[in-house]
């Protein structure tokens, strides 16, 4: 076994520091070591997007990073979205729309939607698909994803005009 | 009434009931990541698990050597068949009344089976240790065609007596497990020969699988100071999986709780009983420690629960005018290693013989043979109830293969031969017996809704385009109506290892007014939290809002026996309902009590009991609650709660009419879905947006089915699919919008008149897209290709017709 190596990382705003074996995964180290358990193991191959995390500003698929590779970086998981308090549109925008089922592929599903509205707030359905074609969902058939993500990105869009 | 009472309207929108698109309560911890999924239960101590699996499809153990493996720091324990063997647990009983290994008993019979299972601290360490085992194999010869099994002299089941009787009868061969025969042979035979049209066809229904987004996985916790085990996992029947852990390991059934916590999808994929699931509870009691087993997706897609897996050889006759006169269906159905389909005991093909489909067919027959090859064992029903998808497949292929023989119009078949509204409650020639339906009302919606005159009037045009070289797409219009069985079921005749597949709910009015309710099912996605509470306060008068939904741990919950095959509606949902009757009827005493009526003079009206003929004299369902609590009423126990344990009288039927238009390029093989409308007839609808849902998901899965998605294996037995880079599981990308419609035809035997509708989308949407491709290349000649239509068999399909010359 290799020696483990000091890993300091900004979770959802929080500064963490640990030992991890070099071939830890992310996903692991999220769910096992900081008990972040919102995102899952679907596939371990980045095929469903289960996993799906913020680093560094970036859409990630943490089951086939290192967690070494991460250290140093800002992470967003769905816990750092929104709270129980102050859901985050999309949040509510899956529940209004009926974008999920299972629940599985939810938080990285949302995580994704956080990001893919932030490179388009102004998103077409097919850019939709498209921007949410990495993650999968098993229960859904993805027409009231699709639709969940197009009204949260209108609401966003409401919400920055009324300010202005 | 007073001035502060709410009208009807306003309280029966209050409660939240049945029909409403009541928002699903569950939402609100998925979406925040705050789900309870059996991978996220973490136990102080808790080891972890892997198992060595074997790289061979059948092969000979020389030997196993866990010394280095052993030797390896945070390994804990390795165990073998010859560890589980003192406890008997080496073998384990199926559900469909053979017996598998647990792990490998001298040989193995199909590519990732269970060889050995290392305990470990932690699940690299354990991953490590599987890569010390050393096992020695001595490879054996591979079968994965059932037809050569059943004329190969290579014996797949050394441990089988070949000439005793199996779990349904005599077998023919050492590689056969059973015949099954529904119908008269003779009869259907004698019209078959006869008859002046007869269309016959092989349609294989390939192996695929449930992937439901989590895998399989449990947690066992043996407690060995007060002797209680505690296991966790993805159950979609918790109830029977404790009965089955009693069983196998001699724990009194008292001291075994099992809890499904969330479930990430089920599909049928969690329905049976893995050897996973077995050594954790196994490794518990060894080591005294929690014992987490969570298989990767390589592991689920190669050993828990492949589907379908059938060969459908039919024929069908009818007349010149296209009145259908008898069909015969013989299937060789592919099992695997070990026969572990997970049907009711009585039904060894499942419901195959719901075969005749929605059509008025007065003699048939079908035969089932169940044959033994070097691949995965399962046969699990995936989102669809017990083999029903193979059937509706099957005849509905049938019915297009007809048409051509009759040079016919597909819909209009369907139409002269579907059975009549006034035909039903309708004796099928198969045995079952048809709750209700009004196929021909639901058909002409479906196909004025599509403007199907006008669609097949472009297609001809898009044909002589195509010939003119104008295009090089063809359009494809795929129909499908298909009638589900759902709801098992009547224990006379279901039962699950030997448990009546009744279904129970229990319900506790608490004094204030708000409820609790236990049901013996459990949940995977389907929104029960929302729905059942929805049922209950329609029938007893308290908010859904104010109604707590549990399912899934046999500590608490009545006990049942799970859910799959659309049973959780028919069968537990009625159950919901009828102990929601026996609360209203004490309900109804207390209020006569203190309205001091006679009990016959109040009559329930939404959310209380109101004195006839004097609606400004009630008590509202909140008062009563609180009364039981705090007074003393003559002849009544104090306490308001119920349990109903509800014995379905007959299964429900599910029916519905799915239409496909696809554009299918010639050159690259690839279709292109635009339009497809889905009308369904769940009987009373308890939820739109849920049933919408769950539509929308099942055509889904039905898409992948058809057009891609199988478990492939090459001739050495090695599965070729067993990642999702090669198993098909469409993306937002891939997946079109669908346009749903529904008729209402209840069923007259269910208390609420409700029949089910998780998996109809799926067995009907297998036809009609597999239909559309067929439909496209139908002027050029095509009667049938087989599924599944990925890009590379439409684009051969079409080579083969010579549209590329």
């Amino acid at each position: 076994m290799t020696d483990k190596m000091h890993v300091k990382l900004n979770v959802n705003g929080e500064d963490h520091e640990f030992l991890a074996e070099p071939r830890e995964l992310l996903i692991y180290a999220l769910r096992e070591k900081l008990n972040l358990t919102g995102p899952h193991v679907g596939c371990e191959t980045t095929h469903c997007g289960a996993c799906t995390v913020t680093l560094d500003g970036k859409s990630v698929k943490s089951c086939t990073v290192f967690v070494a590779q991460a250290n140093g970086a800002e992470i967003t998981t769905i816990e750092g979205i929104g709270n129980p308090d102050n859901l985050h549109v999309l949040q509510e925008a899956f529940r209004e729309h009926h974008g999920l089922q299972c629940g599985f592929c939810t938080p990285g599903m949302i995580t994704r939607a956080t990001k893919l509205l932030e490179e388009n707030p102004n998103p077409t359905e097919e850019d939709v698909r498209f921007g949410m074609a990495g993650n999968i969902c098993r229960c859904t058939g993805y027409q009231n994803i699709v639709k969940s993500v197009l009204a949260a990105a209108s609401e966003l869009n409401g919400a920055k005009e009324a300010a202005q | 009434m007073n001035d502060l009472t709410p009208d009807r309207d306003e309280r029966v929108a209050n409660l939240k009931g049945m029909g409403c698109s009541r928002k699903r309560v569950e939402d609100v911890r998925f979406t925040q990541g705050k789900g309870n999924y059996v991978d996220d239960v973490k136990l102080p101590g808790m080891l972890h698990s892997d198992f060595v699996r074997s790289p061979y499809a059948h092969a000979r153990i020389k030997s196993i050597n866990i010394d280095a493996a052993m030797a390896l720091d945070g390994v804990v324990a390795v165990l073998t068949a010859k560890d589980l063997e003192p406890l008997g647990l080496h073998w384990m009983p199926t559900l469909a009344g053979d017996k598998q290994m647990v792990l490998a008993d001298g040989k193995v019979l199909f590519q990732g089976q269970e060889v050995a299972f290392v305990v470990a601290k932690d699940r690299y360490i354990a991953a490590d240790a599987v890569e010390l085992v050393e096992v020695e194999y001595e490879e054996l010869p591979v079968i994965v065609d059932p037809f050569k099994s059943l004329e190969s002299d290579v014996v797949l089941r050394e441990d089988l007596d070949p000439t005793a009787d199996g779990a349904h009868g005599p077998r023919k061969h050492h590689n056969h497990i059973f015949t099954w025969e529904v119908g008269d042979e003779k009869a259907t035979n004698e019209v078959l020969d006869e008859a002046e049209v007869v269309a016959e066809d092989m349609f294989y229904y390939h192996r695929t699988h449930p992937c439901p987004l989590e895998t399989c996985g449990s947690v066992a916790s043996m407690d060995k100071v007060n002797g209680k085990l505690t296991l966790w996992g993805t159950f979609q029947a918790p109830h029977v999986v404790r009965t089955v852990a009693s069983l196998l390991s001699g724990i009194e059934e008292h001291n075994i709780r099992v809890i499904s916590p969330d479930i990430g999808g089920g599909f049928g994929n969690k329905v049976g009983v893995y050897p996973g699931y077995v050594c954790s509870i196994v490794a518990s009691i060894v080591t005294g420690k929690p014992v987490k087993w969570i298989e990767d997706r390589m592991e689920n897609l190669m050993s828990t629960a492949f589907a379908r897996d059938y060969w459908m050889k039919g024929k069908i006759s009818a007349t010149k005018e296209g009145k259908i006169t008898s069909v015969h269906c013989h299937v060789t159905a592919d099992h695997g290693a070990f026969d572990a389909c997970a049907d009711p005991t009585k039904f060894p093909a499942g419901f195959m013989n719901i075969c005749t489909g929605s059509y008025d067919i007065p003699v048939a027959y079908l035969g089932v043979d169940g044959v033994y090859t070097n691949k995965a064992p399962g046969g699990v029903s995936y989102r669809c109830s017990f083999r029903v998808t193979e059937a509706v497949y099957f005849i509905e292929r049938m019915i297009e293969v007809l048409a051509i023989e009759l040079n016919m119009d597909p819909a209009e078949l369907r139409r002269i031969n579907f059975i009549k509204k006034e035909q039903f409650p309708y004796k099928a020639a198969l045995g079952w017996e048809y709750d209700s339906g009004d196929y021909h009302t639901a058909w002409d919606k479906a196909l004025k809704a599509v403007d199907y005159d006008g669609l097949r009037a472009e297609q001809a045009q898009r044909v002589e385009d195509f010939k003119a070289g104008k295009t090089r797409k063809l359009m494809g219009i795929g129909l499908s109506f298909f009638t589900e069985i759902v709801g098992a079921g009547p224990v006379k005749n279901c039962d699950i290892l030997g448990m009546g597949m009744f279904d129970s709910c229990e319900i506790r009015i608490h004094p204030t007014g708000s409820a609790i309710a236990r049901l013996g099912t459990i949940s995977q996605g389907q929104g029960h939290a929302t729905t059942f509470a929805q049922i209950l306060a329609s029938e007893i008068g308290i908010s859904a809002d104010s109604i707590t939904i549990e399912e899934g741990d046999t500590d608490t919950a009545p006990y049942g026996l799970g859910t799959y095959g659309s049973r959780s509606t028919p069968v537990a949902g009625a159950a919901t309902a009828m102990a929601g009757r026996k609360i209203r009827a004490k309900a109804q005493m207390i209020a006569a009590y203190l309205l001091e009526v006679h009990d016959d003079d109040v009559e329930f009206d939404v959310d209380r009991f109101v004195v006839k003929g004097a609606p400004e004299r009630f008590k509202t369902m909140k008062e009563i609650a609180y009364a039981a609590y705090n007074q003393a009423i003559p002849g009544v126990e104090p306490g308001l709660e119920a349990v109903s344990y509800y014995d379905p009288p007959n299964m429900t039927y599910p029916f519905g009419a799915y239409v496909c238009v696809m554009d299918i390029d010639v050159d690259t093989g690839v279709p292109d879905i635009r339009r497809f409308y889905a009308l369904d007839d769940c009987g009373t609808r308890i939820n739109p947006m849920v049933i919408e849902g769950q539509v929308h998901g099942g055509l889904t899965e039905a898409l992948a089915v058809a057009l891609g998605q199988e478990i492939a294996y090459d001739d050495m037995g090695n599965v070729k699919t067993g990642t999702l880079m090669d198993f098909f599981l469409p993306t937002a990308w891939e997946t079109p919008n669908y346009e749903t419609d529904y008729t209402v035809t209840p069923s007259p035997h269910h208390p609420i008149g409700a029949k089910g509708v998780g998996e109809s989308p799926h067995v009907g949407g297998v036809p009609c897209f597999s239909n559309a491709v067929n439909d496209a290349f139908k002027a050029f000649g095509l009667r049938h290709t087989q599924m599944p239509h990925d890009h590379w068999r439409i684009w051969k399909t079409a080579n083969g017709l010579g549209l590329h010359d």
